[in-house]
């Protein structure tokens, strides 16, 4: 069943006129209701582009947030073959927020991690809502560690609202957990892509998204702190996170401008949750564009590219 | 009344304020024991108070003089940085911000980068002050903490940091974030270079200047009682709504959960610093250092570090950032 999202109501209004049609068709076929139906069609997806294409940033925040919006696992079965989950971090625990395994992408090997957030509330439950704790964090420098040593790239895609803030993650050392995953990824050898799907939360993610390459999705956000919360420190008021998405430049289209991000991945009308088919040929793409472009570069030229990208953003700026 | 108590009274407050600061605040209360301390006792000791031992805010000239050999440094010109790309503006302007935090405290932004000699030889010090805007991490810090560690790699000499911060500068968004990874290559660096880096958590240290370049030294050292975390003590309870445990976060607690090398006391961090600094770039023993004998260089603090109430100390101001 389709959800709506409360700015989306004009087409929820149309979609459900279609449906009451289609119901009274089907209980009286005396009545001929394809020429209306089609019309309603058309307007409803008229109104659905139009929203669309001038969403802000706050709707974008609910749009990359939707609950039927592609999570990592969808990733995976649509775009990985052979996949091989590895869990823990042969020092505490392992971490369902947060998962790593191997693949394989068009025939080649490839390493892969990310946040899952879970898609009803078991599920949510058993990854932490994509909160990932330290474990988290320590599987995936394990796990990059063994693709640099394999010579596998690493493919992240990140989706999370942050790094978890419990008593036991502060105990185990969240904060050291994070800065190690950070400088895992400045020490591969190995061509590594990070692509926020959803919500790049603040540290949480930087921590698998130093990349050679950063991808976002159309309607992704990615952000030092999430709007809810930046609003209660700055505003003082958590109810103003409207503002506070609208003023931190959060969307992918404002990153490309800062060159924090390298590209954008499109998505259909509608947002990625309306056509999972659409995300996935798109997402296929842009990571056999990425293995191509970075094929046959040296470990050193790999590295230092990545640093070197790093150390400049920022400097560029007015 | 309230437009008196919003307009005008702040106006009288500032106003009395700086009448009290030139008068001289002559006595100030140590926040743990609640004692009256003199201040000029207080300079005298590096803002430690005498008797309860508890650790307050120094100012970064005053610890960088009782830092080098005779108190002498230089410091390290710092790169300019664009300012405000966000536009940003929450209930103030963000250059306002920045503007009056130059205005009130004389520094250019929370970091400074300095070099000297300790022990006779040659260091490169960075100081992180918690009062320009909560030490926040934001362009102009991080480019400083880069600087920092460019500097002591060309000049081939350690990097010492003292840390405090409230975590990342809101006010630049995004580009505060990605101050993580670009410290951390540079920090990459100069271990690649074979040079050791030091870094002093003070109080308090957190989001996300903890989980980048803070975290990442050879050796941490921690003075007595901070608050050194990822997320603070407010958003956890907020998260799981209960009471934190006593000592929670605090330096000695790092110490026990293996994250600190030591807590260090501030009187003994000199020593301890020239010590390592000199073994590990196998320097001549320094005379002074060799005739020590091995202080208490652990000098885990007694007194309960979690005295009730003293949360709202250590917490930033509004104006300071915080991370997740």
């Amino acid at each position: 069943m389709q959800s709506y999202l409360d700015f989306e109501k004009p087409v929820a209004d149309l979609e459900g006129k279609i449906a009451e049609l289609k119901s009274l068709a089907s209980t009286d076929q005396a009545v001929s209701i394809e020429e209306e139906v089609n019309r309603l069609s058309a307007r409803a997806e008229e109104a659905l582009a139009d929203i669309y294409k001038k969403l802000t940033p706050w709707q974008k925040t609910q749009v990359a947030r939707h609950p039927q919006r592609p999570h990592f696992s969808d990733y995976v079965k649509s775009l990985i073959t052979e996949w091989v989950p590895l869990a823990g971090d042969r020092k505490f625990g392992e971490d369902a927020a947060l998962l790593a395994g191997f693949g394989r992408f068009e025939g080649q090997s490839v390493a892969i991690l990310g946040q899952e957030k879970g898609s009803n509330t078991e599920e949510r439950l058993r990854h932490n809502f994509g909160m990932a704790r330290p474990e988290g964090y320590r599987k995936a420098v394990r796990l990059m560690d063994m693709a640099d040593r394999f010579n596998i790239p690493v493919v992240a895609f990140v989706d999370t609202a942050g790094a978890y803030p419990g008593i036991g993650a502060e105990e185990r050392g969240q904060a050291e957990a994070i800065a190690r995953s950070t400088e895992k990824c400045l020490e591969l050898g190995v061509p590594n892509l990070a692509i926020i799907i959803g919500e790049g939360g603040s540290g949480g993610a930087i921590a698998i998204a130093t990349a050679n390459r950063v991808l976002m999705m159309e309607n992704a956000i990615y952000s030092v702190i999430s709007p809810e919360a930046g609003a209660s420190i700055l505003w003082r008021d958590a109810a103003k996170a409207q503002d506070a998405a609208n003023n931190m430049k959060i969307t992918a289209s404002d990153l490309l401008g800062f060159g924090v991000i390298d590209g954008i991945i499109s998505e259909p009308v509608g947002g990625a949750h309306r056509h999972h088919d659409q995300v996935m040929d798109a997402t296929r793409r842009a990571i056999g564009k990425f293995l191509s472009d970075y094929s046959g570069k040296s470990r050193l030229e790999l590295r230092e590219q990545r640093r070197e990208k790093f150390l400049s953003i920022g400097t560029n700026l007015a | 009344m309230n437009w008196i108590n919003n307009v005008v009274r702040p106006k009288i407050r500032s106003f009395l304020k700086q009448r009290d600061d030139s008068a001289e605040n002559l006595w100030v209360k140590c926040p743990e024991s609640g004692e009256m301390v003199f201040y000029r006792d207080l300079e005298a000791n590096q803002w430690v108070v005498p008797n309860s031992g508890y650790h307050m805010k120094i100012k970064s000239a005053d610890r960088l003089a009782s830092f080098f050999d005779d108190g002498s440094y230089e410091t390290v010109a710092l790169p300019e940085v664009p300012v405000d790309p966000l536009k940003f503006r929450d209930q103030k302007r963000y250059v306002d911000r920045l503007r009056d935090s130059r205005t009130k405290t004389g520094m250019d932004d929370a970091v400074m980068v300095t070099k000297g000699r300790l022990y006779g030889r040659p260091v490169t010090v960075g100081v992180q002050d918690f009062d320009f805007m909560g030490g926040s991490l934001g362009m102009a810090a991080g480019s400083a903490v880069i600087t920092g560690l460019e500097t002591a790699e060309r000049d081939k000499t350690p990097f010492v940091l003292f840390v405090a911060s409230g975590g990342a500068r809101m006010q630049e968004g995004i580009l505060s974030l990605m101050q993580m990874p670009r410290t951390t290559v540079a920090v990459l660096r100069l271990r690649e270079a074979g040079l050791p880096f030091i870094v002093v958590f003070t109080n308090p240290t957190t989001g996300g200047v903890t989980a980048s370049y803070a975290m990442l030294g050879d050796v941490h050292l921690a003075e007595p009682g901070a608050l050194i975390c990822f997320a603070g003590p407010r958003v956890i309870e907020q998260t799981i709504r209960e009471k934190l445990p006593k000592g929670f976060q605090r330096s000695e607690y790092l110490y026990e959960h293996g994250m600190v090398d030591m807590v260090v006391h501030r009187h003994n961090l000199r020593a301890t610093i020239g010590s390592l600094t000199g073994i590990l770039t196998k320097a001549e023993p320094a005379p002074e250092l060799a005739s020590q004998p091995p202080v208490a260089r652990i000098s885990m603090r007694a007194a309960a570090v979690a005295a009730e109430g003293d949360d709202d100390l250590v917490t930033a101001p509004p104006e300071a950032a915080h991370a997740e």
